[in-house]
């Protein structure tokens, strides 16, 4: 039993339709539990008054963020070494999730920095960084749609996703250098000195699990889609042949 | 390798080839943009080693869909492939063949540009060494654009959104390097990390270009 026994696309059918509806279920009870608990019972914070809950949507969406490309650029390796087509069909499946969550990130930080910075965008490192990545994931989906070989798209988009990791990091830091800015650093980390207080820590949590979530259930969801059409594609075909 | 080097610079030389439209082209961003922003000497000289910067890498963006695409249409780029000599190198010389055609004219009409834009006395030596430095990296990564969309019918548009955005880095480096000098300010670190740039992407992306042209052409 290795993991690998799921790059078989009938296995992986079977297990991910037996987990679709717990994970979904769980998904959607944990962000609904996250953003309530979030958006009415915790108090105000002192300073910031009740802008303080963007947080629960703005933190979970930019962990995603870039997770979901961290996880494309590990199936985009499997795919170029072991060549299984479920791995190439999962990082095409999770991109456009990965598009939106940036977006998500990128307007709730906009509508936050508005009342707390007075401005609805600055040019500061982190999120000129996200909208390079925004770009990166528009440059990614793009790549796959306009190739019509399935096998050949695949190649080429894995190629720039392991190309376009390195180049995200080095703008990141060529960011950093070329501007100091408004964004503070991080809220959430393992030493408990410098993290934003437990009442506004625990809903959060439960928000980024349902997010964690969330995105797992899409991203199956959307490989099965995949496959379906796929296997559409195929049958097609042979009809046409015979 | 220099065969191939020779035969790309004479075809891109001679008539048909477009040695030159990127020239034009950057000589007209820098006629347009005092049109845009005011002929203010004070404005100019402030953004004129940005503008430049900006100029040259659109300039370079618009000469790239040419590397791969002839040579993919006439089926040469078949024959490339089936070659003696490896593809990694083949990615390679095209690069180097882009940068001797865009990079090296673009870097050495920069100053004359420079002042059109009223760039300050101290800038021109930063420009210049900036642009030697960076438009290699230019080239490379263009090169590695130009393979991920080699097989794809009108794929200018999709390679600009391709590329960009990997340029990111390069153009912030350069940038600062050019506006610190003309600023008088030390500008050793952005120097050193465009230099860093530059060997990596010459050294690393042709092996990205080759694995891309052999997807593509298979």
């Amino acid at each position: 039993m290795s993991i690998w026994e799921y790059a078989n696309p009938k296995r992986f059918m079977q297990t991910s339709g037996a987990l679709l509806p717990w994970v979904s279920i769980a998904a959607v009870i944990l962000t609904v539990a996250g953003l309530v608990w979030g958006f009415f019972f915790t108090p105000d914070d002192y300073r910031q008054g009740s802008t303080v809950k963007i947080i629960y949507l703005h933190v979970p969406s930019a962990m995603m963020a870039i997770n979901i490309w961290i996880m494309m650029l590990v199936t985009s390796i499997i795919w170029l070494v072991r060549r299984h087509h479920v791995s190439a069909l999962a990082a095409k499946a999770a991109a456009p999730i990965g598009l939106t969550m940036t977006l998500i990130a990128l307007v709730t930080g906009a509508f936050w920095g508005q009342p707390m910075w007075g401005t609805w965008w600055a040019w500061d490192p982190r999120l000129t960084a996200f909208l390079i990545l925004f770009l990166f994931y528009l440059g990614y989906i793009a790549l796959w749609e306009a190739i019509e070989s399935p096998d050949g798209a695949a190649d080429l988009t894995s190629i720039l996703c392991i190309v376009g990791s390195v180049f995200a990091l080095l703008s990141r830091y060529a960011v950093l250098f070329w501007n100091q800015g408004l964004h503070q650093g991080a809220s959430l980390s393992m030493d408990k000195r410098e993290h934003v207080a437990d009442v506004f820590w625990l809903p959060l949590l439960v928000s980024i699990a349902g997010f964690v979530l969330g995105f797992v259930a899409l991203m199956l969801l959307r490989t099965r889609t995949e496959i379906r059409s796929r296997r559409l594609r195929a049958l097609e075909a042979r009809e046409r042949m015979s | 390798m220099i065969a191939l080097l020779l035969r790309d610079l004479r075809l891109s030389v001679r008539s048909g080839g477009g040695f030159g439209l990127g020239l034009a082209f950057f000589l007209l961003v820098a006629t347009l943009v005092p049109f845009g922003v005011g002929a203010e000497a004070a404005v100019l000289s402030r953004i004129a080693s940005g503008i430049l910067w900006v100029g040259a890498l659109l300039a370079c963006l618009l000469s790239l869909d040419r590397i791969f695409a002839l040579d993919h249409e006439d089926g040469s780029l078949d024959l490339l492939a089936t070659a003696p000599i490896p593809l990694e190198g083949v990615a390679a010389v095209k690069a180097a063949a882009h940068w001797i055609v865009t990079g090296l004219p673009l870097t050495l009409i920069a100053p004359v540009l420079g002042v059109l834009l009223s760039l300050p006395g101290a800038g021109y030596a930063p420009l210049v060494l900036s642009l030697l430095l960076g438009t290699p990296a230019l080239s490379a990564i263009g090169t590695f654009g130009a393979a991920l969309t080699v097989g794809v019918r009108r794929g200018g548009l999709l390679m600009s959104l391709l590329v960009l955005p990997l340029y990111v880095p390069t153009l912030i480096f350069g940038a600062e390097v050019a506006r610190r000098g003309a600023a008088g300010l030390d500008n050793s670190t952005a120097l050193l990390m465009l230099g860093g740039i530059t060997a990596g992407t010459m050294a690393l992306l042709p092996f990205a270009s080759a694995a891309a042209i052999r997807a593509g052409l298979r």
